[in-house]
This record gives structure tokens, sequence and C-alpha cells, in this order.
């Protein structure tokens, strides 16, 4: 304690004496840098910006409790505005300018893919807290969100079993982007695998923003008279909304035609007449429906925060959603992760990060793997109720291990599940 | 749905005893143990307990049911309650008692919603009320099970309604499809042709996997062939629809257009925003009905037009009077000015709304639709709003060709300084054709929150196909507007129907690019003087 006065005294005084008037680094100041990389405004700030919130409340928790290693944690925000080039100018700021220790964003995967370079080159941490497509490993990068195996093929099998409806037939849905295109590729060759005939599976894409799906769900209508039918939707965004009115509209209802979404949480459906959506499904890992003494003390906290800081929309009405949990978990491991290294130093946080428990609102113990950096998850399958929540109907066994380089996809089977090293 | 084996002789029986003895000679009822096993448990276990109930149903079974299948029961301990206005009942004695807080919710997942409508169809059968009994018929439309036989038959007997029986026919043949006698699934082939329902196709093409007969079989595809034909007329009159409908709604949002930089050659990049005024107008004025007129919700939509109409115009009126107005024939300026108040409009949106979309509500009367042909049914919500655009084009026809206000208008975009001559204020009537263009806009955002989602990006979606139709139809044309609109909207649901939803947006731009190279003036083009000024 002596010491570490006496070393902030001067360091105190240095800086007073004006001799250095260089700015303040990472952990110069007696605090540790924490960037956080979430669009505050644009198409994505709906989804991003109680991302940040939920960061900088678990920053406010942790400080709380004395901080890491005796250092209060100092949130640096920047805004990329979903704007993919400017999310890697945005990182190069971060880690090159402020000197963070670590960076909380993206939420596309075209965002992640724009910001890997830098981070790569540059030997920073990106922690990535939504489901996505899989197929890339980065040493520089840990994935709290879900791999296809821990969302997608899940999904899949409840929705062919007796209990989901026993589908016969498939329509795979999607926005035209990467992380719909590379999850029906990968579920194409599950269901043929699993023994579904190529004419029986209907993939269809439509553009970002499409909001006309007559015609789309005239077609799911005419190809379910050929057998009980399901619809896996990796729509994007707004665009869900049109389209669950349009199925409704269509008479096609949930018992006859279930869809099953992977994009679709509380939060999307926050701004949504949930009547013409009851009873389709969204595969998570979390839920806030889910009843459990970690959860319910996580929303109080959520509630609370957003309450006190007058968050738009969430004082009122408080939701917390799977990509919230995913970056609460993220931060409580690094932190973990930092305490164990005993220092902030990108290697040997990665190297602290392998195998670390953290206890998760979703009921596990969430691990993050010893090699693939990826996180164990539960999966659940939720039916959307009237007031837009889910009640979970079905949930994997245990947690599942994420395989981010899918079997099912041509030549990742001779790919090492772990980050390559350059 | 094995369960009807079991079920179908008693429930036949309990109808004899109905209707042949007196109703109190049957000592069935529903009892606290059945109660308990559907409504609580795993699945399977619950299927089969509802099978059980089913073979003695009774009214109360039915009510009980119904509540169910309304997600109104809850469970609390041992106790089963059915929730009706916030008040608990016992769904055995029909007693009024109190909820527990303990109560959880009843969950069906869709499973077992689907076993709860078929029960509750075949109880409704025999039901008195024509409507009641239609909907149960085209519940079991897509049943093949010949367990049920028994009881279609006496249901077909009984039926009085003519098309009723005719449908009650079909369903015996759906099932007659699979039977063990040769001559019978002949019969049923047959009688199927006569169908025009999407699930006969289903029924059909499962049978003909299984059939070995031949005779059989050609009869199948002999049917197979027809019901696709009635089919494949139905699916052509949708796809024209959605054409339509699509149409209706360009139609809408490039109608404002078409006044505020067809006529007024004013290049509006806010013009979306303007729309998005509306819509929250729309918003505003459903929580208002939701807070104070709970009663009235229904209509709430028919305050929103006007509302949202004025909210736009007068949006639009400070917009002329502020900004546009010095900017009249610079259209780069222009281009720019209002490029930039439609950030701040959005930004503001954000900032009052948050940026999270907002709910908007169907009123009962737009939700769902109207059934034209067995596998054709119309939505409300779009034919309403097709009706909307007709009755707004009409209004701006009437407005711009038969009054006052029309002619000044027009005197002043064909030639300003005569109009002035003439005594025209041309300043006010820019600024009302501008309040009118912009009103427009609103009444289309009012009509675009019924469809799609109320956010602060809204106008963002439509500004580029506003202007599209705008262009194609011919600047200062309100006739070619609505050709362009109706033709675009047409033209995209086919090509969507051939190649899918993101080449037939490729393939419009690409034909729209190489028409305005042949023809730049458009469909209709000005002609005479005017056309230079």
């Amino acid at each position: 304690m002596q010491r570490r006065f006496t070393l902030k005294a001067l360091t105190a005084a240095v800086a007073l004496a004006g001799i250095s008037a260089l700015p303040a680094h990472a952990q110069s100041g007696g605090t540790i840098k924490v960037g956080i990389l979430h669009s505050l405004s644009g198409t994505m700030a709906i989804s991003e910006t109680v991302l940040k919130d939920t960061v900088l409340m678990a920053i406010d928790e942790i400080n709380a409790k004395g901080g890491v290693m005796g250092k209060k944690l100092e949130p640096v925000i920047v805004d990329p505005a979903s704007n993919w080039p400017l999310f890697a100018e945005k990182t190069k700021q971060l880690l090159g300018q402020d000197k963070v220790s670590v960076i909380f964003g993206c939420w596309t995967s075209v965002s992640r893919k724009s910001v890997l370079p830098v981070v790569e080159e540059m030997n920073g941490l990106l922690f990535y807290p939504v489901q996505y497509e899989g197929e890339e490993l980065s040493k520089n990068v840990f994935y709290t969100g879900a791999a296809p195996n821990q969302q997608a093929i899940p999904a899949v099998d409840y929705l062919m079993s007796k209990e989901g409806g026993g589908a016969k037939r498939w329509v795979l849905l999607g926005t035209d982007y990467v992380y719909p295109r590379t999850t029906n590729k990968i579920l194409r060759a599950y269901l043929i695998k699993k023994g579904v005939k190529e004419s029986d599976i209907d993939e269809k894409y439509t553009p970002f923003g499409h909001s006309d799906y007559q015609t789309i769900v005239a077609d799911v209508k005419k190809f379910s008279a050929g057998g009980k039918t399901a619809v896996v939707s990796t729509i994007n965004g707004d665009s869900n909304v049109p389209f669950y009115k349009e199925l409704g509209n269509a008479g096609l209802k949930a018992k006859d035609v279930p869809v099953v979404a992977f994009s679709v949480g509380e939060e999307e459906l926050r701004g949504v007449d949930t009547k013409p959506l009851v009873g389709h499904l969204a595969a998570w890992n979390y839920f806030q429906s889910i009843k459990n003494p970690t959860n319910t003390e996580f929303i109080k906290k959520w509630s609370a925060y957003a309450k006190d800081k007058k968050i738009a929309g969430h004082m009122d009405k408080p939701l917390t959603n799977d990509p919230m949990e995913a970056t609460y978990i993220g931060i409580n491991m690094w932190k973990q992760a930092v305490e164990k290294a005993k220092s902030t130093d990108t290697d040997k946080v990665i190297a602290a990060m392998a195998g670390q428990t953290f206890k998760a609102p979703s009921g596990i113990v969430s691990k993050m793997d010893e090699k693939n950096h990826h996180l164990h998850k539960s999966v659940f399958i939720g039916e959307i109720k009237a007031d837009g929540q889910f009640n979970v109907v079905w949930k994997t066994p245990g947690p599942v291990k994420a395989k981010p380089w899918s079997p099912y996809i041509e030549g990742n089977a001779s790919k090492p599940d772990e980050p390559v090293k350059k | 749905m094995t369960f009807t084996q079991v079920l179908i002789r008693p429930l036949v029986l309990r109808l004899v005893c109905f209707t042949v003895f007196s109703a109190a000679s049957c000592v069935y009822a529903l009892t606290p143990a059945e109660v308990k096993g559907i409504a609580s448990g795993e699945g399977d276990a619950r299927i089969e307990a509802l099978n059980k109930a089913l073979i003695n149903a009774d009214d109360k079974t039915a009510a009980f049911l119904q509540a169910l299948s309304e997600d109104a029961v809850k469970v609390a301990g041992e106790q089963v309650i059915v929730v009706k206005d916030d008040k608990g009942f016992d769904p055995i004695t029909g007693a009024e008692i109190a909820i527990p807080d303990t109560a959880e919710d009843v969950m069906n997942n869709n499973r077992m919603r689907g076993e709860l409508d078929t029960a509750l169809a075949t109880l409704k059968l025999f039901s008195k009320d024509e409507k009641v009994r239609g909907g149960s018929i085209k519940t079991l439309l897509s049943e093949t099970d010949e367990a049920k036989l028994p009881l279609i038959e006496k249901a077909f007997e009984a039926e009085t309604n003519p098309e009723f029986k005719d449908q009650l026919q079909l369903v015996r043949a759906a099932i007659l499809l699979n039977s063990e006698d040769k001559t019978k699934r002949l019969e049923a082939a047959k009688l199927l042709s006569q169908s025009n329902n999407r699930n006969t196709k289903t029924v059909l093409l499962e049978r003909l996997k299984t059939e070995t007969e031949p005779d059989v079989k050609s009869a199948l595809e002999a049917t197979l062939r027809s019901v696709e034909a009635s089919l494949a007329w139905g699916d052509k009159i949708g796809a024209l629809f959605s054409g339509i409908s699509l149409g209706s709604i360009l139609l809408l949002v490039a109608l404002g257009l078409a006044i505020t930089y067809g006529l007024m050659g004013v290049i509006n990049m806010a013009h979306g925003e303007l729309m998005m005024i509306g819509a929250y107008a729309t918003y505003v004025v459903q929580g208002i009905f939701q807070k104070y007129m709970p009663g009235a919700f229904d209509w709430y939509l028919v305050a929103a037009v006007p509302v949202a109409f004025f909210a736009s115009a007068l949006m639009g009126a400070a917009l002329e009077r502020g900004v546009i107005r010095y900017l009249y024939g610079r259209p780069l300026e222009t281009l720019l000015a209002t490029w930039g108040i439609s950030l701040m409009l959005m930004q503001l949106a954000r900032s009052v709304f948050g940026a999270q979309n907002v709910a908007v509500e169907n009123p009962s009367w737009m939700s769902g639709g109207v059934q034209v042909l067995g596998n054709l049914s119309l939505p409300f919500n779009r034919l309403v709003i097709i009706g909307f655009a007709c009755a707004v084009l009409l209004g701006v026809a009437w407005l711009i060709s038969r009054t006052r206000l029309g002619l000044f208008v027009r005197g002043v975009t064909q030639n300003r300084p005569i109009a002035a001559c003439m005594g025209v204020n041309t300043a006010r009537v820019d600024t009302y054709a501008f309040a009118l263009g912009s009103g427009i806009a609103g009444l289309a955002g009012c009509a675009l929150s019924q469809i799609g989602n109320v956010g602060p990006d809204l106008g963002q979606s439509y500004i580029v196909d506003s202007f599209l139709v705008v262009v194609l139809g011919g600047v200062g044309q309100l006739a070619g507007t609505v050709y362009a609109a109706l033709g675009l909207g047409i033209l995209n649901k086919l090509l969507e129907g051939w190649t899918g939803a993101v080449l037939a947006k490729i393939a419009v731009l690409v034909l729209i690019i190489i028409f305005i190279q042949k023809r730049p003036q458009g469909i209709f083009a000005m002609k005479g003087r005017s056309a230079e000024a």
C-alpha cells in the first residue's frame, strides 16, 4: 500500500512538474483502459448501443469491488457509426493512441472482419459477443457468442423431433450476406446427411432492408403443400417484422409452418406487435425468461443500472438478451484472466483465458475452451410469447463445445481446433 | 392421430345417446384427474390425457380445451384454474376461485396446440352454429386417419348446408384415399379432383408415394394434375395481387414527391423523413387511443390519417418557409440542404422516441385476410392500403385539376413570372404546394406503419424507390407516376417469383437504367413550350 502511494505521488509530482506532457498510458494513471467499439449511430445502433451500456455496467460493478489488480477500469468509448471501414480506424485509434488493454465490440460479421487485421497486426485483444457463422479463429479474438453448432444445428434437430413437429421439408431463408449464406451452407450439408432430399430444401435470400415478403410467403405456402415444412430464418434486423406480419396475414400459423429465427431476440421484439409471432421459435444460448438466481440477479442489476443512467427504453422496460449476456461473461472472464496472469499484456492474458470459468446468467458455469477461444454454451429453443418474451421449450442436456470450423463445410476437417501461429 | 382409434367408437356412441335418448342418460364428465393430466406434465403424457378425456367429452371439456388453446389456463399445485377477465374459475365446477401468486401459466408448444385444435374441431363438428362447423371442417381438411371416417360420415349425413356437405365429402375422400379397398381409393381419387385446397395436394402426393395399383395410380395422377391446375390459378392471381399491392405502396410513397419534385422541381431528400413523421404521428395517436379510449382502439387509424397528414404538412411548410424557398433554382444546394435536414429529422426522432423501432399494431379489422380461392387469401391490410392509395390519388388529382389552388400550382410551375404578373402570390402557392406534397408523404407514412417497421430509418428504405417512380413516370406528370408505380410493382413481383428477391431487385434497376437511357424524359414526356422551362 505504502509503495503504491509513493509511486502514485511520484507520478503526480512528475506530471505536475510538467516534465511529462504525454497522455496517460494504459497503466500509468493507476487505471486500466478498456475500449468499447460498438455503433452508437446508424443502422446497427438499435442492437449495439445496449452492449456499450452492458460493458459500462460491468465496469462499474468491477470498480465498485476494487477494480482489477487494485486498479480501476477506465472505459474508452468510440463510435464506429455502423460504418465497416470506420471500425478498423477506430480500432487503430484505441490500440495505438489510447493504448487500451482490451476491446469489447463489433456485432455484424463484416465489422469483425474489418477489425481483425488491425487487432492481429497490433497484437490487441478483442471480445466478440454475437452469434456468428464460424470459419474463423484468431489468436487475438475471444468469441463469446455462439458458433453454428451451438445455435443452428440444435435448432434444426429440435424441429425434426416429434416434439418440434417432425419437419420433413425445409425453407432456409436469409438476408443476403456472409452469416446467412455460411449458416445455410452448413445446414444444407447437415440436412442432407440426415437424409433430407435436395428437392425438400429451398434456399432463399432477400436484400438488406427488404420489406415486401408477399412472394416469399406465397412460395413458402406452396412449398409446404409437399409435406410438413419448417422455416429456418436468418433474416436480419428490421426485415423480420414485415416477414412475420405477412406470414400471419397469409394464415400460416406457427403450428403449421414453424419459423425458427437466429437473429430475433428480446430487444428485436421490443418494437413489434407480437400477436402474429406467437408460437414461432428462436434459438439462443440465453433468454431473459430463464429462471435461476444468477439470472434474476443479472436482470436486477441491469434494471437498476438502466434506471439510474436513464437508458432510453430500458429505464421503463428493462430487457436483457443473449449478446448482453455474452458481453457480461466476456468482461468478467477477462478480469479473471488478468488477475491470473497478473498483467494486462496481451499474450499473457490470452494464455490465462484458457479454461476460465464464470457462472453465467443462463444457468450454467460457462467455460472458455482451453484451445479454441470459444465458450462452451447451452442451447435453448424458445417460443415467442405475446409479451415479447420467450418460453423455453427445449434445451441441450449440457454445455456444447463450439466447432468454429464446421465439419459440414468441405476442407475443414484438416483445420486445427486452435489458432494457428503465424 | 392414433388416438382417434380409441376415441371414435365411444364418441359416436355418445352422439347416438345424445340424439336418440335424452342427454341426461349420459354419465360422462370431465374429472379433476383429466384436467390435471392435460394441463401439466410432459408433452406425450399430456396428449395421452387429452385423448382419454376426449372419449368422455362434454361441454365442459370443450370449454376447457378452448381456454387451453387460448393460453388462459394456470396451474397452482394441484389446482387448475381457467382465467377469464382476470378472474379465476374452476374448470369442473365453474365456481370462481382466487388465483394464487404462485400460479404458473400452462405452456403449449406447437405440437400441443395442433393436437388441441384437432380435438376441438372434432368436438365442434356437430355444433349448431354454422360458422363453428365451417371452421372445424377446414381444420380437418388435412386429416387422413381412417379411424376418423365414421365420425366424418356421421357428420356428413347430419349436415344440412350443401357447401359444408361438399367439403365434408372432400374430407371423407381424403381419408378414403388410404383405404384398403381399391375401389374406394379409385372413387376417392376421382372425388378429390374437385378440390382446390392445398392440403389435398399434400394428401395426394403422400399417397402417390405408396400406391402400387396402376389404375389407382393413374387416377391419382390425373387428380393431382387437375388440383394443381386449379391451384395454379390461385398462384397466378396471388402474384398479380402482390404486384398491385407493391405498386399501391410505391404510388403512395411517390405521390407526394411527384408534387414536390415533379411539379415544383425541388429535389427533396427529406421526403422519406416526412413519411417517417407521418408514421410516428400514427404511433402517437395509437398511444392516445390506448390510454384514453381503449374501447374505440380499433378505429385509431381513422383518426391517425388526418393527424399524420397535418403533422407532415406543417413540417413541410416550415421547411419550405425556413430553408427551401431561398434555394429555388439551385438544385445542387437544395439536394444538400434537404439531405442535411433529413439527417436532422432522423436524429430528432431518435432523441424523442429512442433509436429502437416502436410498435404500431394493426387494428383487428386489418388483421387476417379474405379467402378468395382454396389457396388464395388476400390480406386485409393490403386491400385497405390499395383502397387508400386509390383514394389519395383521386384526391390529389381532383385538387390539382379542379381547384383554384391546383390551378395556381400548375400556373406557377409552368410559368412563374407570368403567374406572378396575373397577381398570383407565387411564394404562398409554393408553400401550399410543398405542404401538400409533404402531407401526402405523411399519409404514406401512416399506411406504411401498417405493414412494416416504424423507426427513425423508415424513410431511408423508401426514398430511392420514390425517386425511381417519379423519374420513370416522367417528371411533372401525375399520370406517369401512377403507371410507373404499378408497372414497377408488378414487374418486381413477377421477376421475384422467377429469379428470387436479390436478382429481381438488380434486374429492375438494370431495366430502369436502360429505359432512362433510351427515354430520358420518362414514360410520359411534357409536351409543348412548358417542357423547356
